[in-house]
């Protein structure tokens, strides 16, 4: 499966009003080129998931949607990334309030060594965004029900957060994200340090929260992202194969590397 | 105003504010600390150096005297001992009595005060050197006291006069300077020399000797037995509570005050074992315990960085376990061992604490000979500087700083050469 | 013989024994036997046999000879001695042994006879010595000899007497503790009968000069370490104030925000600080912070002690500087990556970050560091006795001079010792006192900090 040169991304990669648009997206560690002119929307309200075999950047391309590579030193980023219309690479964007926006929910579940109190309200503490403790218990008792978690953890509230099994673990983080109360909420493989009761509860969830955000996930599980996502972008070696409505991709694929992959020819 | 009719978003963006400032603060009181470390770096050296760099020169008085043989009772063909007992101390006050001419008894004593009182050996040993120059004349370049050589290197050309010399010294001196008699010169005398309480006749010979023979004596104990237990900890010790025990003890022995090592010598290898106190052998023993736990935990850390393939390799061809950890993991275990005992060595070197315990802050003028003779050694020697009143001495103590510190940085650079060099990727 | 002709002969034997060890397994196999082990095995084996016993009875000699001399010695003083205070026997003994390595003073003191004796003694001591090493030595060579027989298990035994000296190495650190807490616990004690622990404990004069006359304050001087104990207390705090704030600072800034060009070239720097030895650091306290800061404190019209309490501290807080931050450096890098992404992605600035995530998840650690740094603070010793005074004032006044238990400990040692007067145990009171605190701190520290190791590894 050699790389295609200039390949253009087959299917509708691109669509109107989207909440999140990428052009051109490149992405260089140091020497070496991760991501090749990747474009894509994502739109208001919907669930998208980055699917493709390990490597293929697509992990690298949801971190680049909140600047998350920042933090890596020799990480370079190419092209433009659009969030409303505004370039969010434009040296004038600060992080801060981008990644207020764009949440961020990680592979392994990361809780801080702190309270399940104290892990909720660590957002909106840093950006001011309770203005009373009675506002503050408010947000927290909101993002826990959101995530499902409240009726397991309301009578242990500062109990420390790493106590809890790893799916609540999980579950405590998105109700970390949402707590912020961002509009897009990027989730790299969250299931996959999960058992499969626990991966439900996460996907459940997640079908619940495209009510009010928009989401982008990467998933490892082609049965995931079928279950979850209303479109499907096929990553392979850095670049973007295909975009299209996830029942499309998962019945009748555009481009033959998508099929192999969804076939299971690699992966 | 955190408004509840504000967005998320506009909330956000006005905070940003106070925590962008906060955040320019908090980098600036990082990189402030990273300043100060390095400035007091910068400071020390400075410091060390501003004062220590005139401790390598020394001034002489550059005079032609007469080695009068009958003043002296001496012919070149006299014995030894009567040329070495004869009065040349005598003879340089006459000399300088009949150049200066001072007037009376006071005079004539301010007058020989500027002359170091090691001028006497100058001559003697000239004249031991080579009996010929008996009865003849001499250009013989004389050390001047240390007032006077303090005076001509730091302050002589400011206008400022002298605390310690008087006008009329100062008279003298000035005529010995513009008849270009006084000079300075490498100080040969700071190498050779062992100490003295006269500043222009203290040297650091004797010191580094010492120092020497007590690291000789710490190397050849501690590297053997730091090695073979760091082989047994790490290879041959069963895995029960006995060998906690004993690792516990070796990582708290490390952090142990310095102090307390120098207790343990004074009560038990001197006043039980009765190893005789001040010498090199004691300091080493002393020292020995001290490095131990550093040599251990670092041979430790080498023999556990030996890919255990290899023990693997050599056991499957039927080596025993000792014939395996010693001729495979051993010799690639080496130079990270080496490394940790050149660390510990240099931190030997510079220790000072336990050794005023044992005795090694005797004033010790012979330079040793031996493991067991009295000896001090190179930061204890700077440590009784440190406390003399004499800005000579000031200055020396700098200057043998210096040479401590230069024998510091040639071990840790060949520690790191070492490591560089002999470092193996598996 | 001397000690070191017969360390000399001992290496020779060592040598001498693995050749004829090995020859002779060599030869037997050239006869066409076949040997259980290899030839170098019955070298060694020899070499071992023929050194170790000898070596071991050296090292026996070394620690017994000077007492059954000066027992025999003691037997041969006056009656009037004899009888007398065991410190006048030990005078007197000091005595002998300074006449006998003089031979100008034999004639001249009533001890002269006892000293000859000495003289006599050692004499016979040597010959006696030389024989019985040189004997066993060859006795050594002798046995093993006749041992080496095809059938003999040499590289067995070879390997159990090396794996006894392995685990006789290892040992001596546990010796070491030992031996530290067995002296200083010895003398301690003999303090203790003179004066009481609750004095020492909680005294707050300190003037261990025994008085000359009886009516200065106690007649053996007043033992009460109050004062030392608070004056380390103060010297440390300064250095604390100073190392950690700035060691830590300085961790954070080159682990989270410096470069990594920056990062090399500092942190060793940094680390040349700590390489730096506490002498030099003693007299850069002495000779340049403590006049500049009393200069400084002159110019605003303050009166600070020519050995203030600050230049020592502040110097040592220098010192610990280093300590801090490479001990800091190394917990802060164990904190996972992880939990700093969970923070960046929730939108926090670097410093929110390391304040309200790094920090609290690398407590433990910077705590155990704190401690080990504090412990080393505690037992320093240069730069307070060339930077701190004598006085033993308590108080809390950094300008004032204090003094610490350190500086007390090297003073009370230095120069004549007496181990029968309180003056010289009490330094051994003290550093039982030190070694005990710094040792707890120690432990409790190393712990901590394996225990944080633990929880991320």
């Amino acid at each position: 499966m050699s790389i295609i040169e200039n390949h253009k991304t087959v299917g509708s990669p691109l669509s109107e009003g989207a909440k999140l648009r990428a052009r051109d997206v490149c992405v260089f560690y140091g020497e070496k080129q991760a991501i090749y002119n990747v474009s894509l929307d994502i739109r208001q309200n919907e669930v998208i998931a980055l699917i493709g075999p390990s490597g293929c950047g697509k992990s690298t391309f949801l971190r680049c949607l909140n600047r998350m590579n920042d933090t890596i030193d020799i990480c370079n980023v190419t092209g433009e990334i659009l969030l409303d219309g505004d370039n969010i690479y434009d040296p004038r964007v600060d992080v801060v309030p981008l990644r207020a926006t764009v949440g961020m929910v990680f592979q392994k579940p990361n809780p801080f060594p702190k309270s399940i109190y104290d892990n909720i309200a660590y957002g909106p503490r840093i950006h001011g965004l309770a203005s009373s403790r009675v506002d503050l218990d408010e947000i927290v008792e909101k993002s826990l029900q959101r995530a499902g978690l409240w009726n397991e953890v309301k009578d242990r509230l500062h109990a420390p957060g790493t106590g809890l099994s790893g799916g609540q673990q999980q579950r405590l983080c998105i109700a970390r994200t949402i707590a912020v109360d961002p509009e897009v909420i990027l989730m790299d493989e969250p299931c996959s340090a999960l058992d499969p009761i626990a991966t439900a509860k996460i996907e459940e969830l997640i079908d619940e929260l495209r009510e009010n955000y928009t989401i982008a996930i990467v998933t490892h599980s082609m049965q995931q992202a079928a279950r979850v996502s209303q479109r499907t972008a096929y990553f392979h070696l850095g670049q973007l194969i295909e975009v299209n409505a996830t029942d499309k991709v998962f019945t009748t694929p555009e481009h033959q590397l998508t099929e192999a992959y969804i076939t299971g020819r690699f992966g | 105003m955190t408004d509840s009719t504000m967005t998320t978003r506009q909330k956000v963006e006005a905070s940003m504010r106070r925590r962008r400032a906060a955040e320019t603060r908090f980098r600036l009181y990082g990189m402030a600390s990273v300043l100060f470390g390095l400035l007091c770096l910068v400071v020390l050296f400075g410091d060390i150096f501003s004062k220590g760099t005139s401790a390598f020169s020394q001034t002489v008085l550059t005079t032609t005297i007469e080695i009068d043989g009958d003043y002296l009772d001496i012919t070149p063909d006299s014995s030894e001992s009567d040329i070495m007992s004869a009065n040349y101390d005598g003879l340089i006050k006459r000399h300088f009595k009949n150049d200066v001419q001072p007037k009376g008894r006071s005079e004539a004593r301010s007058l020989f005060s500027l002359i170091s009182s090691g001028a006497g050996w100058q001559i003697q040993s000239q004249v031991l050197e080579d009996p010929s120059v008996i009865g003849k004349t001499v250009t013989v370049d004389l050390l001047v006291d240390d007032d006077v050589d303090q005076w001509f290197k730091h302050e002589y050309g400011n206008d400022s006069g002298s605390v310690r010399l008087s006008e009329k010294q100062l008279e003298w001196i000035t005529g010995w300077i513009e008849s270009d008699a006084l000079k300075t010169q490498f100080n040969t005398t700071f190498f050779v020399n062992g100490d003295s309480r006269e500043p222009e006749l203290a040297g650091i010979r004797g010191a580094i000797t010492g120092t020497l023979l007590t690291l000789l004596v710490t190397f050849l104990l501690s590297f053997p037995i730091g090695v073979a237990a760091a082989i047994y900890l790490e290879e041959f010790a069963p895995k029960n509570r006995l060998t906690e025990i004993v690792e516990i003890n070796i990582n708290n022995l490390a952090a142990v005050p310095s102090i307390t090592f120098g207790l343990l010598g004074l009560a038990i290898f001197i006043n039980i074992f009765g190893v005789s106190r001040s010498t090199p052998l004691v300091g080493g023993l002393v020292l020995t315990l001290m490095t131990l736990p550093t040599i251990i935990i670092s041979g430790r850390a080498a023999i556990k960085a030996v890919p255990p393939s290899i023990r693997e390799a050599a056991l499957g061809l039927g080596a025993s376990k000792m014939q395996t950890v010693f001729h495979h993991v051993l010799p690639l275990a080496m130079p990270g061992m080496l490394t940790g005992t050149i660390i510990g060595m240099a931190q030997a070197l510079g220790e000072t604490a336990p050794l005023l315990m044992i005795g090694m802050i005797a004033f010790v003028v012979d330079v040793p000979g031996f493991i067991n003779d009295p000896s001090t050694v190179l930061p204890v020697q700077i440590f009784l500087w440190s406390d003399s009143p004499e800005r000579a001495f000031t200055e020396r103590t700098s200057g043998a700083i210096m040479v401590l510190l230069g024998f510091l940085i040639i071990m840790n650079t060949a520690a790191v050469m070492l490591r560089r060099r002999l470092e193996r990727r598996w | 013989m001397n000690y070191s002709t017969l360390l000399i002969a001992l290496l020779i034997a060592l040598g001498a024994a693995y050749f004829l060890g090995r020859n002779r397994a060599r030869s037997l196999a050239g006869q066409g036997e076949s040997m259980h082990s290899l030839p170098t095995h019955y070298g060694a084996l020899t070499a071992l046999w023929t050194t170790l016993p000898p070596l071991l009875i050296l090292i026996m000699w070394v620690m017994l000879e000077p007492r059954i001399v000066d027992a025999l010695l003691t037997m041969q003083l006056p009656e009037a001695i004899r009888t007398a205070s065991e410190a006048e026997v030990r005078l007197a003994l000091s005595k002998v042994h300074n006449i006998a390595s003089d031979p100008t003073m034999m004639g001249q003191s009533d001890l002269g006879s006892v000293a000859a004796h000495l003289v006599d003694l050692e004499q016979r001591a040597a010959i006696l010595k030389g024989g019985v090493i040189l004997s066993v030595i060859l006795l050594g060579v002798a046995v093993t000899w006749r041992r080496i027989q095809p059938d003999l298990r040499a590289r067995g035994e070879v390997e159990r007497i090396v794996r006894i000296m392995l685990f006789a190495s290892s040992a001596i650190a546990v010796l070491t503790t030992l031996g530290i807490l067995v002296s200083v616990l010895f003398e301690a004690v003999l303090f203790f009968q003179k004066v009481s622990p609750i004095e020492f404990l909680f005294g707050t004069t300190w003037s261990p000069q025994v008085a000359l006359r009886a009516d200065q304050s106690g007649s053996s001087g007043s033992f009460g370490a109050v004062p030392l104990f608070a004056g380390t207390l103060l010297i440390s705090a300064i250095a604390m104030f100073i190392a950690v704030p700035v060691g830590l600072m300085a961790a954070i800034y080159l682990s989270e925000y410096a470069t990594s060009r920056v990062r090399q070239l500092a942190k060793p720097a940094l680390e040349v600080l700590a390489g730096i030895p506490t002498v030099v650091y003693g007299f850069f306290a002495a000779l340049t912070v403590a006049p500049f800061i009393r200069g400084i404190g002159e110019s605003v019209g303050l009166d600070v002690s020519s050995e203030s309490a600050l230049a020592a501290g502040l110097v040592m807080g220098i010192m610990i500087i280093p300590f801090v931050s490479s001990l800091s450096d190394d917990v802060i890098n164990a904190v996972p990556q992880s939990l700093r992404d969970g923070s960046y992605g929730l939108g926090a600035t670097r410093s929110e970050t390391v304040r309200q995530v790094v920090i609290p998840a690398a407590l433990p650690g910077i705590v155990g560091a704190v401690m080990l740094a504090v412990s080393r603070a505690i037992g320093e010793t240069m730069i307070v006795a060339m930077a701190a005074g004598l006085a033993a004032n308590l108080t809390a006044n950094p300008l004032d001079s204090v003094t610490t238990v350190t500086v007390q400990i090297v003073t009370l040692l230095v120069g004549d010792q007496e181990f029968d007067s309180p003056k010289t145990l009490a330094a051994f009171a003290l550093g039982l006192v030190l070694f005990i605190v710094t040792l707890a701190l120690n432990f409790v520290a190393i712990k901590i900090v394996q225990k944080y190791r633990e929880q991320y590894d």
